[in-house]
């Protein structure tokens, strides 16, 4: 996007016309798992997804820190990040349709959406998955020399694997190249962030490996941004991994099968206080008629995204075998 | 045409596809300024560098997504699993991410990574280093699996592995290291795919791997004496099997006897047994096929139970002989 020197900066860092613009990317992934649900309700789709309804955040804060050839390895609950990476909503749809035009010609899913061609490097349904991957990918970075950072997705479940420990250690001993970003949502599926841990903060956990270590409120779009476009500098300088942590909640269930029977309403509608969505409208001085607007060219992209995806073809029952082996 | 070991063959493709290539690395415990367990990377270091031959912690799950992560994003890595039991550290990595990305992406991704794996017993290292787990992966589809079964072959199947876009695991047999037998010099592949016959005969058929072709090719040996002609087929690469030289063969002998070193029990015998009967061979078989394997035990620590718990010579020449005599 031209700088627009008259343009005013929002939180110091963000060009007014740009942090719109990721507003309403925040309200299209709202609509887009909004609208998943109903289909999932009306027998449209199968399997599962996991939304990030509430947490949208982090999303619209990190990528848009980072340079256009970094790369995002992203988690199963990755719609929003997703989408702020630059995803076309009709082909996301088309995935999570399962069909042929989809990202991943309907074969992994809103699970494992990727999109490898945009340095994606997609979604992994196990936890903690792409944590040593990260490892793989920050290698790669410092041994071409290509000065790119790898931004890593992970909840506050993934802490408590092995493969973060083996990670972050891994990373920091080499100075890579890798952005670990925790988005901590309180819950691992049903275990509650007090149960599961002894600590307070999970980036204290930075101090046994020797990086730093951050929590930030993973509600403000501005301190998202901030908290990467640092971790980037120091990456590129050479200087090794962050770990941040952006303390969010989830609104809704881990997936579709979930009762929520682990919480209470009281505590769920005391955190949609914090909706990240009108605060950041607030910041931005959108009124009430400029956001309707905003929801409703989400709601128009939506509907369009779901006429390509409803008339896309199925996969060819003949091409089943295709892109196990290259 | 000179003589070097198996080790030295690993070693010498390993080089020159890292002399040739910038984007090969080797990742592993221990493979720098120690050499690697068993010596493989013996030297490599002051080559090609820290850089280049990386030692990492001891960290199995690392070294594996490194090499997930480093292919995914234009690298050729080559990472070493110390001895292949650690490999079950790493099998979220291997079988969940690296095998299966590049289908759940839609056939997008690109995943060249070798994984080296010390495998197999004999070395007084009892249960938790000297297992035979290759038919794990046989079982995981966008793996390729590869057993090496002599210097000749070590050399070719390990530059085809590194050629390769897809993750392979490249069991070498710890007893093999030190065998000698005839390498080029050169730059050669052996192509992933393709069963070696590795001795002619017309009395029964063996399939053998890794270290069970040298003790087939042992029992053969004997076993001629007594007018009895063996035929041994070597698979080399156990996925992709290459199944029609074995078919051929069983055709011709019609008997056929699998050696392994894995337990028996869902081993790689099961499988080929199954694909023997399936085809066109069956017609043809004179008798069951049979398998000699490991026998259903982790490896003992004691040398001579260690000895009696996988296949040796004597127990191959013994079972092709009932074989062939038709007592079974």
């Amino acid at each position: 996007m031209a700088k627009n020197k008259q343009e005013k900066l929002i939180g110091g860092v963000l060009d007014e016309s740009r942090a719109k613009e990721l507003l309403s990317k925040m309200v299209l992934t709202r609509k887009f798992e909004e609208n998943a649900e109903e289909m999932f309700a009306l027998g449209k789709v199968h399997g599962t997804m996991h939304p990030s309804v509430g947490q949208e955040a982090i999303a619209a804060g990190a990528s848009p820190a980072l340079r256009k050839d970094d790369y995002l390895l992203n988690t199963h609950r990755g719609h929003g990040h997703f989408l702020v990476w630059g995803g076309d909503l009709k082909r996301m749809m088309a995935e999570f349709l399962g069909k042929e035009t989809g990202y991943c010609r309907g074969r992994g899913g809103s699970m494992h959406i990727a999109d490898v061609e945009s340095n994606n490097l997609g979604s992994q349904g196990i936890v903690a998955g792409n944590l040593p991957i990260s490892v793989g990918v920050g290698l790669s970075i410092q041994m071409r020399k290509s000065e790119q950072v790898a931004l890593t997705l992970f909840g506050d479940g993934a802490t408590n694997e092995g493969a973060f420990h083996e990670s972050l250690n891994m990373a920091t001993i080499w100075n890579l190249p890798v952005i670990y970003l925790c988005e901590n949502n309180q819950y691992a599926m049903s275990m509650a962030f007090e149960k599961a841990f002894k600590i307070k903060q999970i980036s204290s956990r930075a101090c046994a490996y020797g990086l730093p270590g951050i929590t930030i409120d993973g509600n403000d779009v501005i301190a998202v941004y901030k908290a990467v476009q640092e971790a980037a500098i120091r990456a590129r300088k050479g200087d090794g991994p962050t770990l941040i942590e952006a303390v969010t909640y989830r609104y809704r269930g881990h997936s579709k099968s979930d009762r929520q029977l682990y919480r209470t309403r009281e505590e769920v509608k005391n955190w949609m206080k914090k909706d990240p969505i009108p605060r950041f409208a607030k910041l931005l001085d959108i009124d009430e008629k400029e956001f309707k607007k905003m929801e409703s060219m989400a709601k128009e992209e939506i509907r369009k995204a779901v006429e390509f995806a409803e008339s896309s073809p199925e996969p060819d029952i003949d091409t089943i075998l295709e892109g196990i082996y290259a | 045409m000179r003589e070097i070991s198996y080790m030295e063959a690993l070693r010498e493709a390993i080089r020159q596809a890292m002399e040739e290539d910038e984007r090969v690395f080797v990742i592993g415990e221990d493979i720098g300024v120690y050499g690697g367990a068993f010596g493989v990377t013996a030297g490599l270091i002051d080559q090609f560098g820290p850089q280049r031959i990386i030692d990492t912690p001891i960290s199995e799950a690392g070294i594996a997504g490194a090499c997930v992560g480093s292919a995914v994003t234009g690298m050729r890595p080559i990472g070493e699993i110390q001895f292949s039991d650690f490999v079950v550290i790493a099998m979220d990595q291997i079988v969940m991410q690296g095998a299966k990305m590049r289908f759940m992406f839609g056939g997008k991704a690109e995943l060249p990574f070798v994984m080296r794996l010390a495998t197999g017993s004999g070395t007084g290292a009892a249960a938790q280093h000297s297992e035979s787990l290759e038919n794990w992966f046989v079982h995981i589809p966008g793996l390729k699996v590869v057993m090496p079964s002599s210097p000749y072959d070590v050399k070719g199947l390990l530059l085809s592995s590194i050629a390769e876009n897809n993750p392979v695991m490249f069991f070498e047999h710890k007893l093999l290291y030190k065998v000698k037998g005839p390498v080029p010099e050169d730059m050669y592949t052996i192509p992933l795919g393709k069963s070696h016959v590795v001795r002619e005969g017309n009395n029964l058929t063996i399939i053998a791997t890794s270290v069970m072709v040298m003790r087939a090719q042992q029992a053969a040996e004997t076993l001629a004496k007594e007018g009895i002609e063996i035929e041994i087929i070597d698979p080399r690469t156990v996925k992709p099997l290459d199944m029609e030289p074995i078919i051929k063969s069983v055709i011709k002998t019609g008997k056929a006897l699998i050696v392994h070193e894995a337990v028996k029990t869902g081993g790689f015998g099961g499988e080929l047994s199954a694909l023997i009967m399936e085809s066109e061979a069956f017609d043809y078989l004179d008798a069951p096929v049979q398998r000699l394997a490991g026998l259903d035990m982790p490896i003992p620590y004691n040398r001579t139970l260690e000895y009696h718990a996988v296949p040796q010579v004597e127990n191959i020449v013994e079972e092709a002989r009932k074989l062939v005599k038709g007592v079974y």
